[in-house]
């Protein structure tokens, strides 16, 4: 074997910084280096002072001072007493929620949606393929802006739900009535609907200013307890159909591991439900949920599930239906075909656009300011932002937590991505 | 012996019989679609249902919708006079009154035929890029418009000298289009000038001076390409056009402008609302971030470590942000960012953000294009010994922007639809800008239906219209010679 | 030796390709190991070998579709280094067919022959296309020139990839694999096209499984395996007369059946 030797060494000249491969990119990065590095400096340079101009500085102080405005909807205590960051929080929350329950119905009504579209019934299909082409061509905005005005515009004022005794002596209905046995009453001002309360609550604790349920910790424990339980049901079941080739029949089992245990807690905890009430000129009791999150969430979820009722179609359409065939050919019946073939696959296609359309969901949160739902953009990036003038500072945090919001969400897409690649060569 | 014979040859040929009737017909067709199991009859009376109810709420109010009167109170009296007390009706006359609002906003009346023209003309411009190979669709396209355009002219536009005039310039295009439709791409190239100069007026000059700096991009770029390559040429082409624009164009102009002072009448950016605005904002950015993207999708698939992290930084930092969020920059920060003093339109900085929010996601759509190409076309492009510029000029974009445009039309609808967010920052988008002020004047008060309804239908019918045209592109794309 | 004269091919002294010593591997996996080889102006080489075995690699290295790590490549007595100005030279020297055709679908048939020629050589239009007609009516489909490649059978996009590259006027072709993604029937208008250049004393390293062509027009036949050459010889005795126990296996498997 002859000992190998490198590429020649020649002195090094100039030119080589141009022409030579290994030293070619180099140059460029560096050259692009400085030109960015100019630029940065540039943008730096004119905001200081432009800065210095306006008399002002960068700093994040003003978090911490008297907020003095007030929120509708706040998940955590929050009086106009609090800070700008808890108002911030606060805000953060409000997006989190409407995106979460966003997110939620989307999918329902998307996977609907996208599979009716694909049901060989005409009528449906033809009234699927209407909703998602009208709501995927005209802008979220309208959607909001509609939802909001007809709520609050066409709805009956509170008074007009009310029953007289002249009325009941005449035997005539009011104005307006409750929906589903009075339990929701849906006004000009706000929907009211029924506040899950425990005659027995487990107590809690305070920590960080927020207040730490034990009954909301048990539940959520409960429950995590029983989807385990259900989990191992499920891999009993697995092991005896791979032993003895016959799957147990398994559905009522997995029913009474998932809801009893739950159920049992509920009731020993004393769960029961208070009902809005109306008094005097408004209704008391229950939740009152605003308009503007309800028209956010409504348009919202009308319109991401149009998106995804296409993503949920265009992933089994993908699915050749040579797939399907050949399931059928060696035997499966079409519900197995689905479980085993198409859907592990489809799953496959849908779920990274999917949550593309989760992604977008989270930021088109920020058209509540359309309807005055104070999120994140309403409270940060709006009132504190025009109190305190700060509006680099501002702006920065804001965009800063969506951007981390946004990666978080694309990371789990991408954990899941490279998880079901398909192996191939 | 008794073997039988495997011969057989067949005399006469089968005709074709027509089905058995169970096969064809109406009843087939519904037990097929409508009824084929118990599951599907459930669904299929729901959905009647569904229709039905629709029909019935919707209709009465269809109806009995006024195309005449002067205000909302106004309408409800002729309604219940005409359809009976209690009778519910649209009252459309609020389109009637309004409908140039939502279209132009506040544009001065006697000035409509620039932005329709400046309108046509983007469709003119649009025809080489859609139609590069096909003379026929090219003049189709160009004669369609200009028809369409003399009818809008004649619609909006009493004076003879306009119409005179637009009618002259689609008849010029469409001489050109059939006498050398190759030339047509200048129209493209000027275009943004034109489009501009049209819509803003003003002096005749400063357009021209400042297509005077891109020229001299492109004289730099001819003359020096062969000796200093592709990225030098043009950066110092650019560097001197830098120097033209901020230093010497304005007193050329100007000077030019004291000799022959050539111009249309101004218009102020804070006339500009409606469509007018949608479109304005919506074509700009679009076009402006076709080359931003398609170097960041170059860049991101690039093997320099630095200049991939940097593309895709900046890509996912702004598909990571709500769109608004860039608005607020571009009406808040942006002053910050740029030398103390420079202070210009909000319009304009709303197009620099609304490209630069643009170009993230046309790059990733343009990477798609790229990723879908076969690695043999930059190989066979290597071993015929083309360079980078010239592989990615001659080969690989033609075919990637070609498989991308599905892609960049499903971008641009979503931006369209996204223009409706500039409201936030104080413009008069349709939506929300100028509907608000027609709900706010004290004759409309209480209407909400019909001018959300209006504009949505005119969303729908743009944005419907391209997603369809993008659907024939895509399903044209694979059967096209490949 | 004496029916290898009869072929009135010519093998001069004058080297187009010296490699030595030549060593490449992608990541940490050896593809091409102590390659020495040398090709004379003229010669027409053929190397076979099984699937994987780096042979495609080797070809690919001589315009610089890949990068060697370690040893010599000169081409026409322009060494391969990282030197751009090199490699333009020697690829606008060196011809390459490769096996999935690789034609321009965008452009028509005489524009992919001319787009080079305009570009890399500017030669002026006119002149590029004349030359472009000359080479698309000697590989037989002049009367496919403003066509779009994907107008055409695989046969004739072949051929008018071998065009392509001729074009440009090339001292030495690599073919890679020119007619395995080809059907039966289309296999033999390629090789025709191919023996014709042959006999034109053009320079040519050609991957390929066709045993009979490299017995009609190849004076030497390259056996590769694991990345190294494995047996190079006369087609003749390197068919009829194998040294190696690799080459033994390979052939029978290849003409087996």
């Amino acid at each position: 074997m002859a000992i190998a030797s490198d590429a020649p060494k020649d002195g090094f000249r100039l030119s080589m910084l141009i022409y030579d491969t290994r030293f070619r990119s180099y140059t460029i990065q560096v050259i692009v280096l400085i030109l960015v590095f100019l630029a940065v400096a540039w943008l730096a340079d004119n905001t200081i002072k432009n800065l210095a101009a306006k008399d002002k500085d960068i700093e994040f102080g003003f978090l911490w001072n008297r907020a003095g405005y007030d929120i509708g909807q706040q998940l955590i205590p929050y009086t106009n007493d609090s800070t700008h960051f808890r108002a911030a929080v606060v805000g953060l929350l409000n997006t989190l929620v409407v995106a979460f329950f966003g997110c939620i119905l989307a999918t329902i009504i998307g996977v609907f949606a996208g599979v009716l579209r694909l049901s060989n019934n005409w009528l449906v299909a033809r009234i699927m393929t209407i909703y998602v082409e009208v709501f995927r061509n005209v802008p979220l905005l309208l959607w909001i802006i509609l939802a909001y005005t007809i709520f609050s515009e066409t709805r009956p004022a509170p008074s007009d739900f009310r029953v007289t005794d002249a009325m009941i002596a005449e035997g005539t209905a009011p104005k307006a009535s409750m929906y589903l046995w009075d339990s929701v009453a849906i006004t000009n001002r706000s929907s009211d609907i029924p506040a899950p309360l425990l005659s027995r609550p487990l107590g809690g604790f305070e920590l960080w200013g927020v207040y730490v349920s034990f009954s909301v910790l048990a539940v959520i424990a409960v429950i995590v307890a029983s989807v385990l339980g259900n989990r191992a049901l499920q891999a009993r079941a697995k092991a005896i159909q791979e032993s003895t080739g016959v799957r147990p029949t398994t559905w009522w089992q997995s029913l009474l591991i998932l809801f009893a245990p739950v159920i049992v807690l509920l009731v020993a905890m004393g769960f029961h439900l208070e009902y809005p009430v109306l008094k005097g000129f408004n209704f008391q009791g229950g939740i009152a949920v605003a308009h503007s999150f309800t028209a956010l969430l409504v348009a919202l979820s009308l319109y991401t599930g149009a998106y995804i009722a296409e993503a949920v179609r265009a992933g089994i359409l993908a699915i050749a239906r040579g797939q399907s065939e050949a399931a059928f050919a060696l035997g499966l019946r079409p519900g197995r075909t689905m479980n085993l073939v198409i859907l592990p696959q489809a799953l496959r296609v849908i779920i990274p656009p999917l949550i593309s359309q989760y992604l977008n969901l989270t930021k088109n949160t920020t058209l509540g300011i359309a309807v005055s739902y104070l999120d994140l953009k309403g409270t940060l990036g709006g009132i504190t932002l025009n109190q305190t003038g700060r509006e680099l500072e501002c702006m920065l945090l804001m965009m800063l937590t969506y951007l981390a919001l946004s990666l978080i969400i694309s990371s789990l897409m991408n954990i899941y991505n490279t998880s079901m690649k398909l192996k191939e060569r | 012996m008794q073997e039988e014979s495997v011969f057989f040859v067949r005399g006469e040929m089968i005709n074709p019989r027509s089905a058995p009737s169970s096969q064809s017909g109406t009843v087939k067709w519904l037990r097929d679609n409508l009824f084929s199991g118990w599951m599907n009859s459930i669904l299929t009376l729901l959905g009647i249902s569904f229709v039905i109810y629709v029909i019935y709420a919707s209709l009465p109010w269809l109806l009995n919708g006024v195309w005449r009167a002067n205000s909302l109170s106004e309408c409800r009296a002729i309604i219940e006079a005409s359809a009976g007390p209690g009778a519910e009706g649209a009252c459309w006359a609020l389109i009637r009154e309004r409908w140039h609002q939502f279209l132009f906003g506040f544009y001065p009346p006697e000035e409509y035929w620039r932005p329709v023209l400046a309108f046509a003309l983007m469709f003119v411009a649009l025809a080489p890029v859609l139609y590069s190979d096909n003379r026929r669709s090219m003049l189709i396209m160009v004669g369609g418009v200009g028809v369409l355009l003399f009818l809008a002219m004649v619609a909006l536009d009493g004076s003879v000298g306009h119409i005179v005039f637009t009618v002259l310039v689609m008849a010029a295009m469409l001489a050109l289009a059939y006498a050398a439709p190759g030339k047509l791409f200048w129209v493209t190239l000027l275009f943004p000038a034109i489009g501009f100069y049209l819509l803003w007026g003003g002096s005749v000059w400063g357009p021209i001076g400042a297509l005077f700096g891109f020229g001299i991009v492109a004289a730099a770029y001819m003359l020096l390409q062969d000796r200093l390559g592709v990225v030098v040429s043009t950066a110092l082409g650019f560097l001197l056009a830098c120097l033209w624009w901020l230093f010497v164009q304005t007193h050329v102009t100007t000077a030019l402008q004291g000799m022959m002072p050539i111009g249309l009448p101004g218009v102020d950016s804070d006339q500009f609302g409606g469509f007018l605005l949608a479109f304005v904002i919506g074509v700009a950015a679009i076009a402006g971030s076709l080359p931003i993207g398609i170097l960041l999708a170059l860049g991101r698939r690039s093997d320099m470590l630095l200049i991939k992290t940097l593309c895709v930084g900046f890509i996912e930092f702004i598909r990571g942000v709500p769109l608004i969020t860039m608005l607020f920059t571009a009406s808040l920060l942006l002053q910050y960012f740029l030398p103390p003093q420079t202070n210009f339109d909000l319009i304009l900085r709303v197009i620099i953000l609304v490209t630069l929010f643009a170009s993230a996601y046309i790059a990733e759509v343009i990477r798609g294009g790229l990723a879908a190409l076969p690695r043999g076309q930059t190989e066979a492009a290597d071993s015929l010994g083309l360079d980078y510029w010239q592989a990615q000029r001659l080969i690989i974009m033609p075919q990637a922007l070609k498989i991308s445009i599905p892609g960049i039309v499903s971008s641009f609808i979503g931006l369209f639809k996204d223009t409706t967010l500039v409201a936030f920052v104080g413009l008069f988008d349709p939506l929300q800008g100028i509907t608000k002020i027609v709900r706010a004047d004290i004759n409309w008060k209480g209407v909400y239906w019909e001018p959300y309804l209006f504009v949505g239908a005119i969303f729908f019918v743009f944005c419907f219209g391209m997603s369809r045209y993008s659907m024939y592109l895509e399903n044209k794309l694979k059967t096209d010679h490949r | 030796m004496a029916d290898q004269t009869a072929r009135k091919m010519e093998v001069s002294d004058e080297v187009a390709i010296q490699i030595t010593n030549m060593n490449k591997w992608y990541g940490t996996f050896h593809v091409l190991r102590d390659i020495d080889m040398t090709v004379q102006r003229g010669e027409r080489i053929v190397i076979c070998g099984p699937s994987g075995s780096g042979k495609s690699t080797l070809i690919r290295c001589i315009n610089r579709l890949e990068e060697h790590q370690q040893g010599h490549i000169i081409v026409d007595g322009t060494e391969l280094t990282s030197d751009l100005k090199n490699i333009d030279k020697v690829r606008s020297e060196v011809g390459m067919v490769f096996q999935h055709f690789n034609l321009f679908p965008h452009l028509t048939i005489l524009e992919n022959l001319t787009l080079a020629p305009i570009w890399v050589r500017k030669t002026p239009k006119r002149e590029a296309e004349e030359v472009a007609m000359h080479y698309l009516g000697k590989v037989k489909i002049p009367e496919q020139a403003h066509k779009y490649p994907g107008q055409l059978s695989g046969g004739q996009q072949q051929r008018v990839a071998i065009a392509r590259s001729l074009c440009m006027k090339p001292r030495i072709m690599l073919f890679d694999e020119p007619t395995s993604a080809l059907d039966p029937e289309m296999i033999k208008e390629v090789l025709d096209t191919m023996i014709e250049l042959a006999e034109e004393g053009m320079t040519m390293l050609c991957v390929t499984h066709e045993m009979g062509f490299a017995q009609a027009v190849a004076n030497r036949v390259i056996f590769m395996d694991q990345g190294q050459i494995v047996e190079q010889n006369e087609p003749k005795e390197f068919f009829n007369n194998p040294k190696s126990e690799r080459t033994k296996l390979f052939l029978s498997q290849i003409l087996g059946h």
